[in-house]
């Protein structure tokens, strides 16, 4: 399954910008009604877009059930969940712990049966605990079509840096199994992540990254990021590819265009007009690219 | 290789040992948490030493340096043990629950030559190091006032207790959010000398402050304002951010955006008269490896570094977060 060139991000939907907390509350405030996103989902279907990579938000639930009620409107359409909504367990933890967070998350009767045992049995469930959480956060996906389940960021890298390779290909396992999709990774280290998924015998992986012309947040380097994407196997979506507005539009899909190895690349756009831009720029680049070769 | 342990493996300590683990000078020797649930992840994944009893990895992992991650309540007595070993030490800001319990803590680092960090990230974030190099240019002139804000999503509602909300341990706004304030502006200005007047509010909390309010003095003689929310659910994140007025101009900035305004045309290299705004993106090095932010990591290397003797132990020594456990200690005091 080929995916898409251009995916549809959320990150304006939920306040997340990477430059502004103030652009970031003006953000919260144009969408605070879930009709307002549905149409610049709307907006994103006109110029061409039919998948939206999305984070497992509360409020994402409300745009599913939409989507549900008008099969014909949406049949070609896919989500990509995006997993978990870090900041949901984050702001949990601080308050209530990592095990009250895994009490208050995990759902139905599970954690009260982990404890009848003892604890001494826990150290071969911490997978099942990780298939539970993933099916927690697929509930609201129920009948959408969702080919591919990315693992966010903030849990690949941590997993990574922990030297966690296991739970990263069980994820990979878990979610072919379960939902039939692909696994997706989103990271921030991608050279480092593509080493360790392919140590774990996972193959050919998809790798959502930062990868844009400033090097921003592409650690380990900008030039390792392209010897990546020239030698190795995997397949790439580029996100942030705007470096939070440190390169003009132009400058930044040319670049990316003109990479190779780049299966998809996801951005995000409030506006009819900023979203037909980004389409008409990565056409035109891609054009460009593909008979110059 | 610098040998480094971890005590204390919660929300902290995991993003540290994560840091630690992909530094390529640093070797974790040994992590160690009291929740076996932890401890047994910890040693089943990864490929760390894991230790329920952090005596034990002192012994045996024999680390070169330790990073303390656990309840505030106990960082004094730890850190003075470790110092005592010879043990290079970062430790989870704030500092000590206590002022007086950093006085011996300092000198101890001192008299043995140990690197000593305290972990006040924001000082490693882009648009905070560039206020302080403006400041130190006398970039906007004498200044006169400061307001210093951070608001945040943490307790949103009346729910179970954790140490955060034990007062005993070090928990509250003040302690563990309004203290990234205090610092942010002990280090951009100047140490507080004196709280006018503060108000600590419990909103949701039972036990313990959620907000935090307070006017205060600096040693420069700066006056302002402290206001810090972590019941604030309209910032999705913790947001912490810094205005400061000078008679040639203002410097509004956050971890995200700088916004400066000249009053007149002299001013630093690559700033105009007027309103100009710099992104964290432009004023960020770029770090080997990022989890949740440049910062966290830059912190860590500079850690490491010092060790290594690369770098100077400057940033976030425990003498700069003693002052920020004195002006908490003062906001305590002002209370009205």
């Amino acid at each position: 399954m080929k995916m898409e060139r251009i995916l549809f991000g959320d990150n304006q939907f939920f306040a997340v910008n990477h430059i502004s907390d103030e652009k970031s509350m003006a953000q919260s405030i144009r969408f605070k009604d879930d009709a307002a996103i549905i149409k610049t989902l709307d907006h994103a279907m006109e110029a061409g877009i039919q998948t939206f990579m999305c984070t497992t938000h509360d409020r994402i639930a409300n745009i599913c059930e939409v989507i549900r009620q008008q099969p014909e409107k949406y049949k070609d359409f896919k989500i990509y969940p995006c997993m978990p909504y870090a900041h949901k367990y984050a702001n949990a933890v601080t308050e209530l712990g990592i095990m009250g967070t895994i009490k208050q998350y995990v759902p139905g009767n599970f954690f009260g049966s982990l404890f009848k045992g003892g604890v001494a049995f826990l150290s071969k469930d911490f997978l099942s605990i990780m298939e539970l959480l993933i099916d927690a956060e697929m509930k609201m996906f129920k009948g959408i079509n969702t080919p591919v389940i990315f693992l966010q960021n903030v849990v690949t890298d941590l997993l990574l840096g922990l030297g966690m390779k296991d739970i990263l290909v069980a994820f990979h396992d878990y979610v072919k199994k379960k939902y039939n999709a692909e696994a997706g990774f989103i990271t921030m280290n991608m050279p480092a992540l593509l080493n360790m998924l392919e140590e774990g015998g996972v193959k050919n992986p998809i790798i959502c990254a930062s990868i844009n012309k400033v090097g921003f947040r592409m650690s380990g380097g900008k030039e390792l990021y392209e010897e990546t994407l020239r030698t190795r196997q995997f397949r790439a979506i580029a996100m942030q590819v705007l470096a939070g507005g440190a390169v003009s539009p132009k400058e930044a899909i040319e670049y990316v265009c003109g990479l190779p190895n780049i299966e998809s690349i996801l951005f995000g756009a409030s506006s009819r007009t900023n979203i037909n831009d980004t389409v008409s720029l990565i056409h035109k680049y891609d054009q460009v690219y593909t008979t110059t070769p | 290789m610098v040998k480094v342990g971890l005590i204390g493996a919660g929300k902290m300590g995991i993003s540290h040992l994560a840091i630690l683990g992909a530094h390529p000078d640093a070797e974790v020797v040994g992590v160690c948490d009291t929740s076996k649930m932890v401890i047994e992840a910890l040693e089943k994944y990864s490929p760390f030493p894991c230790f329920t009893d952090y005596k034990k990895m002192l012994q045996q992992s024999k680390p070169d340096a330790v990073v303390v991650a656990v309840p505030t309540k106990y960082h004094a007595s730890m850190v003075k043990e470790l110092l005592q070993m010879g043990i290079h030490v970062f430790v989870e800001k704030p500092f000590c629950l206590r002022p007086e319990e950093g006085v011996e803590l300092i000198q101890l680092a001192k008299s043995r030559n140990l690197v000593n960090q305290v972990g006040y990230h924001n000082k490693f974030v882009g648009t905070f190091e560039e206020v302080k190099r403006l400041l130190n240019a006398g970039a906007i002139g004498d200044i006169y006032h400061f307001m210093g804000q951070a608001y945040g999503p943490v307790v949103i509602k009346p729910k179970q207790d954790t140490w955060r909300s034990n007062p005993e341990e070090g928990g509250g706004c003040l302690m563990d959010y309004a203290s990234h304030v205090i610092d942010l502006i002990n280090y951009l200005l100047s140490p507080v000398k004196s709280v006018q007047s503060s108000s600590l509010k419990s909103i949701f909390s039972k036990q313990v402050d959620d907000a935090v309010y307070a006017m205060m003095s600096l040693q420069n003689g700066v006056s302002g304002i402290l206001s810090v929310n972590w019941s604030d659910e309209t910032h999705r994140k913790m947001t912490t951010s810094v205005s400061i007025n000078g008679t040639k101009g203002k410097i509004v900035s956050d971890a995200n955006e700088l916004k400066v305004y000249f009053k007149d045309a002299a001013c630093p290299a690559g700033y105009s008269r007027g309103w100009n705004v710099k992104y964290v993106t432009d004023l960020t090095a770029p770090v080997d490896y990022y989890l949740r932010g440049e910062e966290y990591s830059a912190q860590m290397d500079h850690f490491i570094k010092a060790i290594q003797g690369k770098v100077p132990n400057e940033v976030n020594s425990f003498e700069s977060a003693a002052k920020t456990d004195n002006a908490i200690a003062l906001i305590r005091k002002a209370q009205q």
